[in-house]
């Protein structure tokens, strides 16, 4: 069986697939990847089913020995790609020989580069996915050096593209806002404002949410909410009135208000977004 | 999708409603459904016509549905905040640990962590703050109370609840069907037992 070992792993690589589902009320948050576009980019350029596991790197990249011949990709976050030292395409499929040194660079732009290999990252799956949830721990741990990933039997030939287009990084990031299901729980006017305040994306972002920097959203209600279901994209408020807005990694219920939800196709923006990169929130209307 | 409803045991009965109707194959496609304090998540609902007309129809009963199975928790009741909680009920540690142990409880939902379970069925009077400073680190199988709630913590985490007491039962596996040993609806009933 062929695999990847790992050289270096960057300051935080994980496996990912498309994640857990259905079984949020035992309290598993869904994991996955957090830019799904670019994950699933990667499998169409390997020919891999859109669920099959991949590597997520953050920001610094990662460097992987292969043991057997494979076929790559790297999309997501721009990162110069390396194979034995000598360059190669990102957003491309590439066939690498055994023993080959792959090494993603730092990203350019954006913060989340995927490496897909033809077979998939074939770790034993956990409750449906091969995901590492960072908040619950379950899955594979991230990676760490000496670390050997088994790769699955590559999937048979099919038509596969040349390239996949795929939107670069935001330098100002725009997510639109449902409003709901407590944003009774805040000023009207705080609610308002909400859509006309600039924002930052917080150093203190991750795999669990993408927290702000900006004027504070003020409660109209005080006390306590009891524990609610929560989705992804939910936009929580926290007593000191700065947004979190909850990514792959969320908890399934939460005890603060949620103002409004982040419809799933601007989150892989949010993943991309650097902490310091400006933010908008852009209200939809029903 | 959040279906709010008057009280835990409502939420209850309205998750075990529609947990009933998706195991019969009558409930639009969703892909969770998520029992809370006064409220239930429909996430990833196909139909959301057709599920806000199905919810028109409930009518909630008495009770918080249908029995769910009976899990013992054997449990040493030596927890660090023992003295402290039976201070606040004003009784003695014994007497605190007799409280604890008469109601039957059972999962309204769970969060926090997997196979973190929110019991119900201690008295309301018998309510307790979280920890004014939570721990950095409480150990798997910490009996713990805070507000209305019971819980026992799967692994180790942080946690602001006061700890009763620890019990040997494994909360969580998923090497495990079901993974979680308190999983919404389940029964519980501590019991009192000496260290070993």
């Amino acid at each position: 069986m062929s695999a990847l070992a790992v050289v270096r792993p960057g300051p935080l690589t994980t496996v990912q697939d498309l994640g857990r589902r259905g079984v949020a009320h035992l309290g598993v948050p869904r994991a996955g990847a957090l830019d799904e576009p670019a994950l699933r980019a990667a499998n169409r350029l390997t020919g891999n089913d859109p669920d099959t596991a991949g590597l997520e790197t953050t920001v610094g990249g990662v460097a992987l020995r292969a043991l057997g011949p494979l076929l790559l990709a790297v999309t997501g976050a721009p990162a110069p790609v390396r194979v034995d030292g000598r360059p190669a395409a990102w957003g491309a499929a590439l066939a690498v020989p055994d023993g080959a040194l792959v090494e993603v660079g730092a990203a350019t732009h954006g913060v989340r580069s995927y490496l897909a290999v033809a077979g998939g990252i074939a770790v034993p799956p956990v409750l449906g996915s091969r995901s590492a949830d960072l908040l619950s721990g379950l899955g594979p741990p991230p990676l760490a050096a000496g670390t050997v990933l088994p790769v699955g039997p590559p999937p048979a030939p099919r038509p596969r593209p040349e390239l996949v287009p795929l939107p670069a990084p935001p330098t100002e990031l725009v997510l639109r806002l449902h409003l709901g299901p407590r944003a009774d729980w805040f000023e009207p006017g705080a609610v308002a404002r909400l859509a006309g305040d600039r924002y930052r994306v917080a150093a203190a972002s991750n795999r669990i949410a993408l927290r702000t920097e900006g004027p504070p959203v003020d409660r109209a209600r005080s006390g306590e909410l009891p524990s609610e279901g929560m989705v992804l994209g939910a936009v929580q408020v926290p007593p000191d009135g700065r947004p979190v807005v909850f990514l792959a990694d969320h908890p399934t219920t939460g005890g603060y208000p949620v103002v409004g939800v982040v419809p799933p196709a601007d989150l892989a923006a949010a993943a991309q977004a650097r902490p310091g990169t400006p933010l908008r929130f852009v209200l939809l209307r029903g | 999708m959040l279906a709010e409803v008057a009280d835990t045991a409502q939420a209850g009965a309205l998750y075990a409603w529609l947990s009933g109707l998706r195991e019969a194959g009558e409930l639009p496609a969703v892909a969770e459904i998520v029992p809370a304090a006064r409220t239930v998540l429909l996430d990833g609902a196909e139909d959301v016509r057709a599920l806000t007309a199905l919810l028109a129809t409930w009518r909630p009963a008495g009770g918080s549905g249908p029995e769910g199975p009976l899990v013992e928790v054997p449990t040493v009741y030596d927890g660090a905040d023992l003295a402290e909680v039976a201070e606040l009920w004003g009784v003695s540690p014994e007497a605190a640990v007799r409280i604890h142990t008469e109601p039957r409880y059972r999962v309204a939902f769970c969060g926090f962590a997997p196979g973190f379970g929110y019991l119900t069925g201690l008295p309301e009077r018998y309510g307790v703050p979280r920890r004014a400073t939570p721990r950095t680190s409480v150990p798997a199988g910490s009996v713990a109370l805070a507000g209305p709630w019971t819980g026992v913590y799967p692994r180790s985490s942080p946690g602001g609840w006061q700890l009763l007491g620890r019990t040997g039962l494994t909360l969580w596996d998923t090497a495990r069907d079901p993974a979680a040993l308190l999983a919404p609806g389940v029964r519980v009933r501590f019991t009192a037992v000496r260290p070993g």
